[in-house]
């Protein structure tokens, strides 16, 4: 029994050419040619306008579907629409990228300071402005030995640490949830701009073999991949305890998704479903923790900094101060709104909080015990441009890792139908014809463009706030006011309000 | 009067230090012609001075300058420092009775001697000064202690610095080493705390700038335990040297690096050992850098210490004659002094320039 209306309507206008390439494109069979016209399929349309971009007539147009239902602010179209697909299938439902409910961000609540008279600013143009950032345990103070010319001499002896040229990195995403050339250009651009990747719970790609030292291989609860040759091909490891968009929950790639290649690189037979369980079963608690850390550590000659990547959620300062103890040398925080291949709607849009309450709390936690030295933080989810960065570090991150944004450069339209596996742009799917549609070469131009753009952007900033080195506003929050917020979350942002 | 800022200050200013290297002593008239000269970089509502060796018969007691708002506050802090320590003399701060300048605080000096048997255990003598001043400073309403070191005081108030050189009659004073600060703050909070220089056991500063940075340099230091409570660059720079200096023990050429250090593309081309060294030195006090314009004065017993921020965005003009050396906002000053100096140059950048007491045989 049909009860939903489409979301979206296709128009074909009169200037359509019947040259047919948006039947072609259209990877969720939404168009067909009838009658010598194109006709639409309004229902399978998921608005990821890839027949709009490459209609040579732009006779295209995608609208939504103007279903107008009696007003109900409690019962939204939305949830009407859920409760019949509940209704349909019995199944809880799927989705994929991020939480696109009305939350409020907090980001666009802070605004950031600038001198005028008695301190200058600084032009970016004509002075250095410096943006280096190293990820890694870092010792509480540093011991010298000064030879009798005066020479000095470093004797503390640092831990292993990963330069960065630009406090952005990229998040994890798996090969298997996102396609192999995605991987290819956040590998490619990682080593051009001096930043890492990180290849997610899927393994390693062979492909990627020679991008190892702007690398960071996972290690999550499925173990995918993972033998002494994967934990050393690369510039750190991290544990994957969680992420935003499904706190709490495990992974689940379909059977029919791993291909032959997927099967080699998770090293587990093709075909068979691949399943990340809730949780480690061999981390049932902090201790634990500490002894898988520990366990990557010998297996790498303490040469490799090990990250831990924890969900944002309600406790997360005090899980961050044990994840520290426990021995990471850095630690993720993915928000709220950080995106997912596929998670239950339900946890995506109600569980976990806000990244830049977690990242405030987490910072001001770690000082407070005297430990923030002790491991790098990693701000994730949500992070759209780099007026977020600057936010993000004023908060206290040491860098802030980017998903959806680098997709978003890549193609990504934001049709949150990563789950189906027939993502029209090449990103999400395995599907040998809709990944050749992500050139490698012209995605990594396109990435490391983006991210020179932020990276002088940032600058201009710093310079605006009159400082010439990222360090200098790392942690600085006197440097951001709070607007349109009550006096509890400015507290726990730890920020003034603007105007004092 | 105690009115503490509750914003951060700001505030634009006049530095000045001159200094003998064989010890020989300078009468304070003399740094307060020079500070006079550059009048118009102060707005008269702060003026104050560090003075080295002025204390030669007391010189083995710590010389607390305290500033009281009322008799009571004085007897509660006397109390504590008579449980915590000896005290050896106790006595008014001389001034000139005639002159008044606004908001005059009572102000006392203390020499105190600490009993081997008050220090709590793992406590140097100085952790445990630093501990004292910490506490009457942050739990005292009403009394501050703007001083603390040895055989060394600092004098300061509200009004020009020539004003309030007359008002402690330091014409009286002999000191080998002497710093002034003439202050011009944008937001006033009329507190004579709140002038400079500001000083914790002998260390003093006396600062120009503002510090873009204060916010994460404030944070880093309340990780070990520092309370910034007046809200002023100053008192950062200050523990943050006593943070690098006496408490990490680094090298005094490494802590001033680490407040101005080179940048990544010169630390780059650096030789091996150096290029780890600063390497590691800008990734774990990354939080410790000043950024932002300043030129400052750090004195202490032994040696005064110039130095900007690493692109001096604010001046410092450095001259010597024989063992004398200067260190001024302006040169004008130091020709209202020194009329023919041997050298006058400026320091590049972030580069300290150091002048230091001769080890007297």
């Amino acid at each position: 029994m049909r009860m939903m209306p489409p979301e979206f309507m296709v128009k074909i206008s009169d200037s359509c050419i019947k040259c047919k390439r948006c039947i072609n494109e259209c990877s969720f069979g939404a168009l067909r040619f009838e009658n010598d016209r194109v006709v639409a399929d309004h229902d399978k349309c998921a608005a990821c306008h890839r027949c709009t971009a490459f209609c040579p007539a732009h006779a295209i147009t995608v609208e939504k579907f103007p279903a107008i239902f009696k007003d109900n602010y409690l019962w939204s179209q939305d949830v009407l629409k859920s409760l019949w697909k509940q209704s349909e299938s019995g199944a809880k439902i799927l989705t994929g990228a991020g939480n696109d409910k009305p939350y409020p961000v907090f980001w666009d609540k802070m605004l950031l300071d600038a001198c005028q008279v008695t301190n200058p600013s600084i032009d970016p143009l004509r002075e250095p402005m410096e943006l280096r950032t190293y990820l890694g345990k870092k010792p509480d103070k540093l011991e010298f030995w000064q030879d009798k010319k005066g020479d000095i001499k470093l004797t503390t002896v640092m831990e292993p640490q990963i330069k960065l040229e630009t406090p952005i990195i990229f998040a994890g995403m798996s090969y298997g949830a996102v396609s192999l050339n995605v991987q290819l250009i956040l590998a490619g651009a990682a080593r051009e701009l001096g930043t890492i990747m990180n290849t997610g719970e899927g393994g390693l790609p062979q492909e990627l073999s020679e991008y190892k030292d702007h690398i960071v291989v996972q290690c999550a609860s499925g173990r995918f991949g993972i033998n002494l040759s994967y934990l050393n091909s690369c510039a750190a490891i991290e544990i994957k305890i969680g992420q935003g968009a499904k706190p709490g929950i495990g992974g689940h790639l379909p059977g029919e998704k791993v291909t032959e290649e997927i099967s080699r690189t998770r090293r587990i037979p093709s075909g068979t479903d691949a399943i990340s369980p809730a949780p480690h079963h061999d981390i049932y608690s902090i201790e634990d923790l500490r002894q898988l850390i520990y366990a990557l550590k010998e297996a790498t000659r303490y040469k490799k900094p090990v990250g831990v990547k924890i969900a944002a959620v309600h406790n997360v300062a005090a899980i961050a101060s044990g994840v520290v103890r426990a021995g990471a040398d850095m630690i993720t925080i993915d928000g709220f709104r950080g995106g997912t291949g596929a998670a239950p709607q339900v946890i995506r849009d109600h569980v976990g909080i806000p990244i830049e309450l977690a990242l405030a709390r987490v910072d001001e936690q770690l000082r407070r015990e005297g430990i923030r030295h002790m491991a790098s933080i990693i701000a994730s989810g949500g992070i759209r441009q780099s007026a977020d960065v600057l936010k993000a570090i004023a908060l206290g991150a040491d860098a802030v890792a980017i998903g959806t944004a680098a997709l978003v450069s890549m193609g990504c339209h934001l049709c949150q139908k990563c789950h189906t596996g027939l993502c029209a742009w090449g990103i999400a799917t395995q599907k040998p014809e809709l990944i050749k549609r992500l050139n490698v070469e012209e995605g990594i131009k396109r990435l490391v463009n983006m991210i020179k753009a932020w990276n002088l952007e940032i600058k201009e900033i710093l310079g605006a706030l009159g400082v010439n080195s990222i360090e200098s506003l790392r942690g600085s929050r006197e440097r951001l006011r709070g607007v349109d917020m009550d006096e509890v979350y400015l507290d726990v942002l730890g920020i003034k309000p603007a105007g004092r | 009067m105690f009115k503490r800022a509750e914003t951060k200050d700001i505030s634009g200013c006049a530095v000045v230090g001159i200094m003998n290297e064989k010890g020989k002593t300078i009468r304070g008239d003399v740094i307060t012609s020079a500070i006079a000269v550059m009048h118009e970089r102060s707005n008269g509502l702060g003026g104050g001075f560090a003075a080295y060796g002025i204390y030669p018969e007391f010189k083995d007691y710590y010389a607390f300058h305290i500033m009281f708002e009322d008799e009571g506050v004085k007897d509660s802090v006397e109390t504590f420092l008579q449980d915590s320590m000896v005290v050896v003399k106790s006595e008014a701060i001389p001034i000139r009775k005639k002159m008044s300048l606004a908001n005059t605080p009572i102000l006392w000096r203390y020499f105190l001697e600490v009993p081997k048997s008050k220090i709590p255990a793992g406590f140097s003598e100085e952790d445990f000064i630093v501990s004292v001043v910490m506490r009457i400073n942050t739990r005292f309403n009403g009394a501050f202690i703007f001083s603390s070191g040895k055989n060394m005081g600092i004098f300061k108030g509200l009004g020009y610095p020539e004003d309030v050189s007359r008002f402690f009659r330091l014409e009286e004073y002999e000191a080998y080493l002497w710093t002034a600060h003439g202050r011009f703050p944008t937001n006033t909070p009329g507190w004579w705390g709140g002038a400079h220089p500001f000083g914790l056991l002998d260390w003093a500063v006396v600062h120009n700038g503002e510090i873009s940075s204060y916010g994460i340099n404030k944070r880093y230091l309340e990780m070990f335990g520092y309370e910034c409570t007046l809200m002023t660059d100053t008192e950062v720079i200050v523990y943050m040297l006593d943070l690098l200096l006496r408490k990490h023990n680094l090298p005094q050429d490494i802590a001033l690096t680490a407040l101005a250090p080179p940048f990544w593309k010169e630390i780059d081309e650096m030789d091996k050992n150096k290029k780890e060294a600063m390497t590691a030195l800008r990734m774990v006090y990354g939080s410790a850098l000043l950024n932002g314009p300043f030129s400052i004065i750090i004195s202490s017993t032994s040696s005064m210490i110039g130095m900007t921020d690493r692109i001096m965005l604010r001046p410092l003009v450095v001259a010597r004659k024989q063992d004398t050396v200067y260190m001024s906002s302006e040169e004008s000053a130091i020709r209202e002094v020194c009329q023919d100096p041997d050298e006058v140059w400026s320091p590049q950048g972030g580069e300290p320039v150091y002048a230091r007491l001769e080890e007297r045989a």
